[in-house]
């Protein structure tokens, strides 16, 4: 397999994780909030999905196990900001050490054991193309679930009513309001579905991407998710564009291969972080919805 | 019912010493509850934890080493804080501090350089002042917000780091490790007492606080800072200028986090490795939320963080907790602080029947 293939194939799946947790916070900052805990959330996810699948061989309860526990670690954070009215930097970043924390203490006894991931699925048709179709074609279930619900979730956002009130309550929390929306119920509701979807993201990389338990294996990714949604400008379209870019930056020297370049890793590691102040520079005069 | 949030007409000082407090015991109690739910020692482990550090001089004195660069960096992050400005990302400038420092020893390997300490410390503080001030520059010219470009920088740092440890900076003679060479005796900060690790870095991070002291609390600038914290509308109309402040607390916070990372590796270190800071940077923000933000509070907040992590690792070798304990330790610690200090600021008000 070519460099090339080798990528084609590879980068949905290191891009999954990323979207995952980004369209969530996404969905969190679009309702005025900003939860800066997501990698904890997602290394708790990781480390629940991972314990779940390596007892019952069940991946679709070690996803709902990971989406449940991770979505009450973030109510936490929003007891914090939404009911207690704490400051919301130092509350995300509380709930982001606590985390991490459950996950290395949970995890502990599961150190390098390893567990079976999902097999990869091909479309029906289109994985006959030749050179696209066994890489880029064939994914694991996850992946076309993800793909799917990412659409749902644009549809959701863009098309509904429920998507006009979430914009709402980030534009002018007063004003919605004063109409009549429960502010604080919809953004809760908007915390624990950022959570839930870390979950996933944590799952995802724990129990399919690498299926073996290693602490600190979220190794940055929740860092990179909240750099995307700002990439992406809070955007469901841009955020998956920005995904698969970072996706396939995270595979560093690999892509360098493939480009034929030689650049040093740590380059391509930090470029998620230098567009992302970029387009935070680009964006901010027109836009102040962080911070 | 609906229940609703009353602000106190002045904040008690009942809150300001009640809320850590209060913290710690439902901290303790809650890690009681989930050691034991793991079916670890609990007892043995909160011993561990919160009194074998005391049991020492040995390990008191390992407590005073971690406080030094946690309680200078969380000073300098609070004065930024109070003021509305968040840089979480300490974690970079320390790292950057620690790399301007390490360049000294790096290149002149056998100390052939003028005061040699004093440049690694200048260099050191003045590189995490001008990583920092990249953040106020983007936020006062383009309103950037610094929380994520702080926090990109860190990343960006920890990159930087990783290049230079395993390409121009390696040790040649260091098995391969990604760590510089050992740093001549010229380029290590003096200690304090004899046979233990504290050096005068905890002198640095004292006199830090006694500055941020003044400050805060007795200069007219803290009294800036405070309102652009507190009421920025009202700062707004005295006239105090937004972006001096936004560039002043910056700069002093990219300043301590300098200092800190410097001292660091001519410290305890000795050289520049990976795991140079070992998440201070993050931990020092958990110091100064649990410190109140205020000064005094604050060295009494990174005594305890210290006394933790010292407890930790003894813990991890009387009970068998996981490292990983403390970082739940101070998860929690930081979350109940920041549920109790609202819980005493404010009152709470429950309304039946229809809502207000």
């Amino acid at each position: 397999m070519s460099a090339l293939e080798f990528l084609l194939a590879g980068t949905l799946a290191a891009a999954l994780p990323l979207l995952l947790a980004a369209l969530g916070e996404m969905v969190v900052e679009k309702t005025g909030l900003l939860n800066l805990g997501l990698e904890g959330m997602m290394a708790i996810g990781a480390a629940i999905a991972f314990i779940c699948v390596y007892h019952t061989d069940a991946h679709s309860l070690g996803f709902l196990a990971a989406a449940l526990v991770s979505a009450v670690l973030a109510l936490i954070f929003a007891a914090l900001v939404i009911v207690v009215q704490a400051n919301q930097v130092a509350a995300g970043l509380a709930v982001g050490v606590l985390g991490l924390g459950l996950s290395a203490l949970f995890g502990k006894s599961y150190e390098s054991q390893t567990i079976s991931g999902l097999e990869e699925i091909g479309l029906p048709v289109l994985s006959q193309i030749p050179v696209v179709g066994p890489t880029l074609l064939t994914q694991d279930i996850v992946v076309w679930l993800t793909l799917l619900g990412t659409v749902g979730l644009w549809y959701m956002l863009n098309k509904t009513k429920l998507g006009l009130i979430i914009t709402a309550v980030g534009e002018s929390a007063e004003a919605a309001r004063a109409i009549g929306y429960p502010v604080g119920l919809i953004r809760t509701i908007a915390v624990a579905f950022g959570g839930a979807m870390c979950g996933l993201a944590g799952a995802y990389a724990s129990t399919v991407y690498t299926p073996l338990w290693a602490d600190g294996m979220i190794a940055g990714r929740g860092w990179i998710a909240l750099a995307l949604v700002v990439f992406g400008t809070w955007r469901t379209g841009r955020v998956v564009f920005g995904a698969i870019l970072f996706g396939v930056l995270s595979l560093g020297e690999l892509t360098a291969q493939a480009i034929g370049v030689a650049i040093p890793s740590q380059v391509l590691a930090s470029l998620p972080y230098i567009v992302t102040i970029l387009m935070l520079v680009a964006i901010s005069r027109h836009q102040t919805r962080v911070g | 019912m609906k229940l609703r949030l009353i602000r106190r007409d002045a904040a008690s000082r009942l809150a300001m010493f009640g809320a850590p407090v209060l913290a710690l015991v439902l901290t303790c109690l809650t890690s009681l509850v989930l050691f034991a739910a793991l079916g670890l020692p609990a007892g043995k482990a909160l011993h561990a934890l919160l009194l074998k550090p005391f049991l020492s001089w040995y390990s008191f004195s390992e407590v005073l080493l971690k406080m030094a660069p946690l309680l200078l960096i969380a000073q300098g992050l609070a004065i930024g804080f109070r003021a509305n400005v968040f840089n979480i990302g300490a974690e970079g400038q320390f790292i950057i501090g620690a790399l301007c420092a390490s360049a000294f020893p790096v290149y002149f390997p056998d100390g052939n350089f003028p005061l040699m300490l004093l440049a690694m410390i200048l260099a050191g503080g003045l590189g995490g002042m001008a990583f920092a001030s990249i953040a106020a520059g983007l936020r006062t010219r383009f309103g950037a917000s610094e929380i994520l470009v702080t926090l990109m920088l860190s990343l960006i740092a920890v990159q930087i780091l990783n290049y230079l440890l395993l390409g121009p900076w390696k040790d040649p003679r260091g098995f391969n490790f990604p760590q510089t060479v050992r740093f001549p005796e010229n380029a290590l900060l003096p200690l304090l007492f004899e046979n233990v690790r504290p050096n005068i870095s905890l002198i640095f991070a004292l006199g830090g606080s006694l500055f941020a002291y003044l400050m805060m609390e007795k200069h007219f600038l803290g009294y800036q800072l405070r309102t652009a914290g507190l009421a920025p509308k009202a700062a707004l109309y005295a006239g105090f200028s937004t972006p001096r402040m936004i560039w002043l607390t910056l700069a002093l916070g990219g300043l301590a986090a300098g200092i800190a990372g410097a001292s660091e590796v001519a410290g305890p270190l000795g050289q520049l490795q990976r795991s140079v800071s070992s998440g201070y940077g993050y931990a020092a923000i958990i110091v100064a939320y649990v410190g109140g933000l205020r000064p005094v509070g604050i060295v009494a907040s990174s005594f305890l963080i210290s006394v933790l992590y010292i407890g930790g690792d003894s813990a991890t070798v009387s009970a068998g907790l996981p490292v990983a304990a403390v970082e739940v330790f101070q998860g929690m610690l930081l979350a109940f602080y920041l549920l109790t200090f609202t819980l005493i600021r404010f009152r709470i008000h429950f309304e039946r029947g229809a809502a207000a």
